[in-house]
């Protein structure tokens, strides 16, 4: 079966792979790229864990091939921040407990990140609309949306990418 | 989850894209791909080419204004919902748009693939049905006009030939600025319409003088309410009125859908409750 | 962070930042050089014969490197694939049986050389260089079955001439636990109030967001084989391998790394683990299998899955006089968790005294998926039985729901409290927490405002549940602490935590009491090589029975800092207190030092004489008795009568899990426990048609609640500690789902109570809900 060529810039940095057309890009990410904080977590596009920023908007990396990504630009959680430093978004998942075993979680900051893109000041049933394809099964979604609250005033605030150890701590 | 392996092609123009559609018959078409991809990951379909004509230039763009519409068949769903001449002339575009999948699904998902996939759980075929849109396809003969009452005929069917492309979607003038509402019973699981109901109403006063209805999820395809429509043109548009089309909802939808969660007699109850719903918000 | 209290204070989570940048290891996430790939064929029979397997067309398949079958494997397995961890739950009463009513338990294989007995099951492995190649290759493996008449409702399964699915197996039938106490007929007779009803508890699916995954590969260090699963209990998986191997457990290791949620099905070793271990053994190279969803909604445990009959007598006032159960457990078509019977009977009268019962858990074998532990396992049950039954007491005596639950709770002078079915609930002050969150939702109010609302033809529904569960199983477990000669510490525990934060607890736990830098300290867990032999992380028992252990640790690791601090303090080890991080002399604060000062002098040879070198020890806490949490949850809803439609209003959660040390925490699994259980009252539920066939087997069929679902939770506490362990505390993990099925299911019925009814299965869809209105209505 022939192959295709897929130019993609992930996280800053442009490559260019043959892929097999079916190769689907969150395989592309994690296989070919090893970039494996974005995760799959169903095979239908319910789940939302494979989450990624397509040209700044989410996108379910399950349900895109990677040559239809071609020529675009991908954010995984991976190159969301500068290496060592945590997203204001990150710091307030961190802050409000907004998860538990981790799994969701890189998509859920995803989609934070799209969402407040278009939407910087949200009110709560919109947040929980907009999550609506992001399952977590651990959290009850309330520090989740709590969490993306907070990451909407953070960034009203001005904040940046911080440090690790900085943003450590109570 | 892994697709049957299959060619990929990526036309730059339509006629392209249909030159590749009448060389390969098993070809699909592929635009955003969410409806077509999981059904290939589950391995319910193996077509032996995709032509991806999400990125053909003609397929895009989005005119709108109180004398009509004309929608690019690649124009997403995210992208109808922030046209704002589209959100003022026809307003249930919008919120329906709102209604599908998630946001990852309304930024990919595209008008002309739902219209031409034409899930029996959708929601822009219900909405297209009310606004009386008609679509332009364009195939090796060249481009032809199909009504959208003329489109659907079936469970994931139309009258598209295989070789054909929907190009753009025209909402007429007559739609623009009507009374709209669109009213969804949402799977819990899927998100999909278990029932949908759009309308479309135009009024003198109070008095209906043409109603669209477009129902889905329940039926085997999108189809419209004609005895409801036919209940309300003419009459004054009270709640009375407006119940008793709605119980006229079901009449003529044929055998409707009903699975574990929704049996088919409790979709027939939805599309009521739902039609009295939109009427109700669109008119009163 | 300087906190003079760690213990009782929210900290954010040691365990964040490698998850939420995405850095963490989850079992795919492991890049292992000459990695080979596994993918399952399965049955797409309910029950069949196995009449042939032609393995040729998938090997000549592109990148297939091997395919197994059953017989393959009995040749690599030494012993039968043991799905009950014998000896190892300590609840395992059937089994003792040895008259000729005993119930057999039949063994099994990770592949079943002659019959299947479930869609899904494993027929046959393919191996192959990639992961796609792998799957591909699947539909080139050819089964011949026989076809078999399949059993799929439990009733029938255990009628006589129904199909069966073992030869030695009476009846089908799994497993039975039963109590008869007191005079329950007379009891009946002389009711003022007496009924009788029928309860399902659905059949639902734990489904953590991370679907099962197993990488195994030789290793030379070991002589053995280190594999790397998603699983709860990495030592109970070493140890099963190890004697399904033929290996000595030294030989093998099992690292549960980054595990995304558990929820009980990760328990134990699936034919998967067995099947992964046995092909890298076999073919000595690393190899991997990660399960997908729909294969999760095949394959993994399904739970809860029962049905119960009840009849209930009660005095005017709505106590309870007599309570009489005969349930049917569907446990699938192989054994596992059996004690899921055990669990929902030990329970049988929850926080009420009841002289009366007569109480009977039956379990059968069906050709459908296992049924097994999930969040709660067999207690959801019981709590979800009673709360039903005392709202209906409350509707057939008219009676106030809260009254009835007041009347019959153990009151609290009464405990330490022996139940009729043995066990001993340690601590409890039921009406307190019912007082509170009555208190928190302005309970008289709302009712007068749903009074209020029904004159306007809006239905709120009021629901309560008062519940108490049993948990922090033993029967024991481990804990290291070594503080390491630059005085940083690293703890090591037999738990395997997936989500709930234990590095973070048990981090909080070493600050205080041995004076640790909270946020150098390491908590290692999940790695059979390292952590001392433990039961994982399950059944609420993480802090009540992990904790614990750590406490050991910690006590001897302080006493010991303190003779050593005491000697460089020259004074007295009496009079050495640890005080905000130092160990210091007894009223002179000027005089301390820190755990770095004491570790440097515990790795020397600068020691006081009888202290031998070094700041460490393995301790183990035998667990005494159960600990049983407690609570009331209200839940206020409004059903839509005309679509059946429920919406979620309020949801108000009082919980006594004793003395809390991370509240965020606490919370939090509050608010994931709630989430699961009103998903089970409201949407979930697994469907099999009459062939043996899931048709709710992907997540568009499934509905896992979503975010849109749910209001604020508004979750609340009272404390009520226990002495069965030094920090008073009681499990958290499942509470919040016990307590929140009975209390939105209690909460929907009470909208419906103009039109009569009573009850109605969970989950409460609006169709089921709409049809009640419309057959109450005609």
């Amino acid at each position: 079966m022939s192959t295709v060529s897929v130019t993609i810039t992930v996280n800053g940095k442009t490559q260019t792979a043959e892929v097999e057309p079916r190769t689907l890009l969150v395989q592309y990410l994690r296989d070919n790229l090893g970039l494996t904080g974005t995760h799959t977590g169903c095979d239908t596009s319910q789940c939302g864990a494979c989450t990624v920023l397509v040209d700044g908007v989410s996108a379910k990396s399950c349900t895109v091939l990677a040559v239809q990504a071609d020529g675009s630009s991908v954010t995984t959680i991976e190159g969301f921040a500068p290496f060592g430093t945590l997203h204001p978004i990150q710091q307030a998942f961190w802050e409000e407990h907004g998860l538990q075993c981790g799994y969701c979680t890189p998509g859920m900051i995803m989609t934070t990140a799209s969402l407040l893109a278009r939407n910087p000041d949200p009110t709560e049933e919109e947040i929980r609309h907009e999550l609506h394809g992001n399952l977590c099964r651990c959290t009850g979604y309330h520090t989740i949306v709590n969490a993306v609250r907070k990451s909407a005033e953070l960034l009203a605030s001005g904040a940046e990418p911080a440090p690790i150890d900085q943003v450590a701590g109570n | 989850m892994y697709p049957e392996q299959f060619e990929y092609q990526r036309p730059s123009s339509v006629s392209e894209a249909i030159g590749l559609l009448t060389a390969n018959p098993d070809a699909k078409i592929i635009a955003g791909g969410h409806s077509l991809l999981p059904a290939m990951k589950m391995r319910l379909a193996a077509p032996a080419a995709l032509v991806d004509i999400a990125r053909i230039p003609e397929l895009k763009g989005i005119s709108a204004s109180g004398d009509g519409a004309t929608i690019g068949a690649g124009a997403t769903y995210r992208e109808l919902m922030d046209d704002a001449a589209l959100a003022a002339a026809y307003p249930v575009v919008a919120e329906t748009c709102d209604k599908v999948g998630d946001p990852a699904v309304r930024s990919r998902g595209t008008l002309g693939g739902s219209l031409a996939h034409v899930d029996p759980a959708a929601d822009l075929t219900a909405v297209m049905l009310a606004l009386g849109a008609s679509v332009t396809a364009t195939g090796p003969n060249g481009a032809r006009t199909i009504g959208i009452d003329d489109l659907f005929v079936g469970l994931l069917t139309t009258t598209l030939e295989p070789d054909e492309i929907i190009t753009s979607i025209s909402l007429p003038a007559s739609s623009a600025g009507t009374k709209q509402a669109y009213e969804k019973h949402s799977h819990p699981a899927s998100g999909y319409a278990v029932a949908g109901v759009a309308v479309a109403l135009q009024v003198d006063g109070t008095t209906c003088t043409s109603a669209r209805i477009g129902v889905t999820g329940a039926p085997e395809y999108a189809m419209r309410a004609t005895a409801a429509e036919d209940a309300l043109v003419g009459k004054e548009l009270t709640a009375e009125t407006i119940a008793a089309a709605a119980e006229k909802a079901t009449e003529g939808l044929g055998e409707l859908n009903g699975d574990v969660y929704a049996s088919a007699e409790y979709r027939a109850h939805l599309v009521k409750v739902l039609t009295r719903r939109a009427l109700t918000r669109a008119a009163l | 962070m300087v906190l003079s209290r760690y213990v009782g204070a929210s900290v954010k989570r040691k365990e964040d930042p490698r998850l939420i940048t995405g850095s963490s290891t989850y079992v795919d996430d492991l890049k292992i050089p000459g990695l080979a790939h596994v993918a399952i064929v399965r049955s797409p029979y309910a029950h069949a014969d196995i009449t042939g397997i032609d393995k040729s067309a998938a090997l000549a398949q592109p990148g297939v490197l091997a395919v197994y079958t059953g017989e393959d494997l009995a040749k690599i397995l030494k012993n039968d694939y043991p799905i009950i961890p014998e000896g190892d739950t300590g609840h395992s009463h059937y089994k003792d049986r040895d008259d000729e009513d005993a119930i057999v338990v039949p063994k099994n294989r990770p592949i079943e050389t002659r019959r299947v007995r479930y869609v899904g099951e494993p027929v046959a492995a393919v191996v192959a260089e990639t992961s796609a190649a792998a799957n591909d290759a699947t539909a080139y493996v050819e089964v011949s079955y026989k076809e078999l008449d399949a059993v799929i409702d439990p009733y029938e399964a255990r009628e006589d001439g129904a199909p069966q699915l073992y030869d030695k197996v009476k009846n089908n039938i799994s497993v039975r636990e039963e109590t008869v106490h007191g005079d329950v007929a007379s009891a009946l007779n002389d009711a003022a109030i007496r009924f009788e009803v029928k309860i399902r508890s659905p059949r639902c699916h734990p489904a953590p967001m991370e679907g099962r995954a197993i990488l195994a590969q030789p290793d030379p260090i070991l002589r053995g084989l280190t594999f790397w699963s998603s699983t709860q209990a990495p030592h109970w998986n070493r140890n099963e391998i190890a004697a399904s191997l033929g290996l000595s457990q030294t030989q093998v290791r099992c690292i549960a790394p980054e595990v995304g949620g558990g929820f009980g099905c990760k328990i134990g070793g699936y034919p998967e683990d067995f099947i992964v271990c046995a092909i890298a053994w076999d073919m000595k190279r690393p190899v991997k299998w990660i399960e997908s969803r729909s294969e999760n909604f095949l394959a993994t445990n399904h739970g809860r899955n029962q049905w119960a009959e009840f009849e209930v007598g009660a005095d005017a006032n709505g106590r309870m006089t007599a309570l009489k159960a005969r349930i049917l457990l569907d446990s699938g078509a192989y054994p596992k968790a059996l004690d899921l019977a055990w669990a929902t009977w030990v329970m049988s009268a929850g926080p009420y005294l009841v002289d009366n019962l007569d109480y009977v858990v039956e379990g059968v074998y069906t050709n459908t998926m296992a049924n097994g532990a999930y969040r709660g396992a067999g207690r959801p049950e019981a709590a979800f039985y009673l709360e039903r039954l005392m709202d209906l007491i409350a509707d057939k005596g008219g009676l106030d729901p809260t009254e009835v639950r007041r009347v019959n709770f153990i009151p609290p002078e009464q405990f330490p409290f022996e139940t009729l079915t043995g066990e001993v609930y340690d601590t409890g002050e039921y009406a307190k927490a019912l007082d509170h969150a009555m208190e928190v939702i302005d309970y008289k109010t709302l009712r007068q405002e749903q009074a209020r609302l029904r004159e306007e033809g809006r239905y709120l529904g009021i629901g309560v549940a008062s519940y108490v569960e049993i948990c922090g199983f033993g029967p024991y477990e481990s804990s290291t602490v070594r503080v390491e000669p630059s005085g940083q510490v690293s703890i090591f525990t037999g738990i395997s935590p997936h989500g709930q934060g234990q590095e973070t607890t048990f981090s909080q736990m070493a600050a205080d009491y041995i004076g640790a830098d909270f946020e150098a300290v390491v908590v290692h867990h999940g790695d059979t090589a390292t952590t001392p032999q433990g039961n994982g992380t399950m059944g609420s028992r993480g802090l009540a029975v992990g904790g614990a252990a750590l406490m050991m640790s910690l006590d001897k690791i302080r006493e010991k800092a303190s003779r050593i601090a005491a000697y460089i303090l020259e004074a007295s080890a009496e009079d050495i207190e640890l005080v905000d991080g130092r160990y210091q002399v007894k009223g002179v604060p000027g005089r301390g030092v820190t755990l770095q000062d004491i570790a440097d002098k515990a790795y020397s040879d600068d020691l006081p004489e009888g202290v031998d070198p070094g700041l460490d020890t393995t301790d183990f806490f035998r667990v005494p008795e159960e600990t049983f949490p407690f609570g009331t949850h209200i839940a206020v809803v409004e059903v839509s009568p005309d679509t059946g439609e429920t919406t979620i209003v309020r949801y108000v959660s009082v919980d006594d899990c004793g003395n809390i040390i991370s509240p965020n925490l606490v919370t939090g699994q509050v608010h994931g426990g709630l989430a699961q259980g009103i998903g089970q009252a409201l949407w979930e539920e697994l469907h099999y048609d009459n062939n043996g066939e899931l048709i709710t087997a992907t997540l568009t069929d499934y509905a896992l609640p979503k975010a849109g679902f749910f209001p604020e939770f508004e979750s609340h506490h009272t404390t009520t500690t226990t002495y069965l362990n030094p920090m008073g505390a009681k499990g958290i993990g499942e509470a919040a789902t016990i307590g929140s099925t009975p209390a939105t299911a209690n909460a929907v019925l009470d909208a419906l109570e103009p039109w009569g009814i009573h009850h109605l299965d969970t989950p409460l869809t609006p169709e089921k809900v709409w049809r009640a209105i419309s057959e109450a209505s005609a």
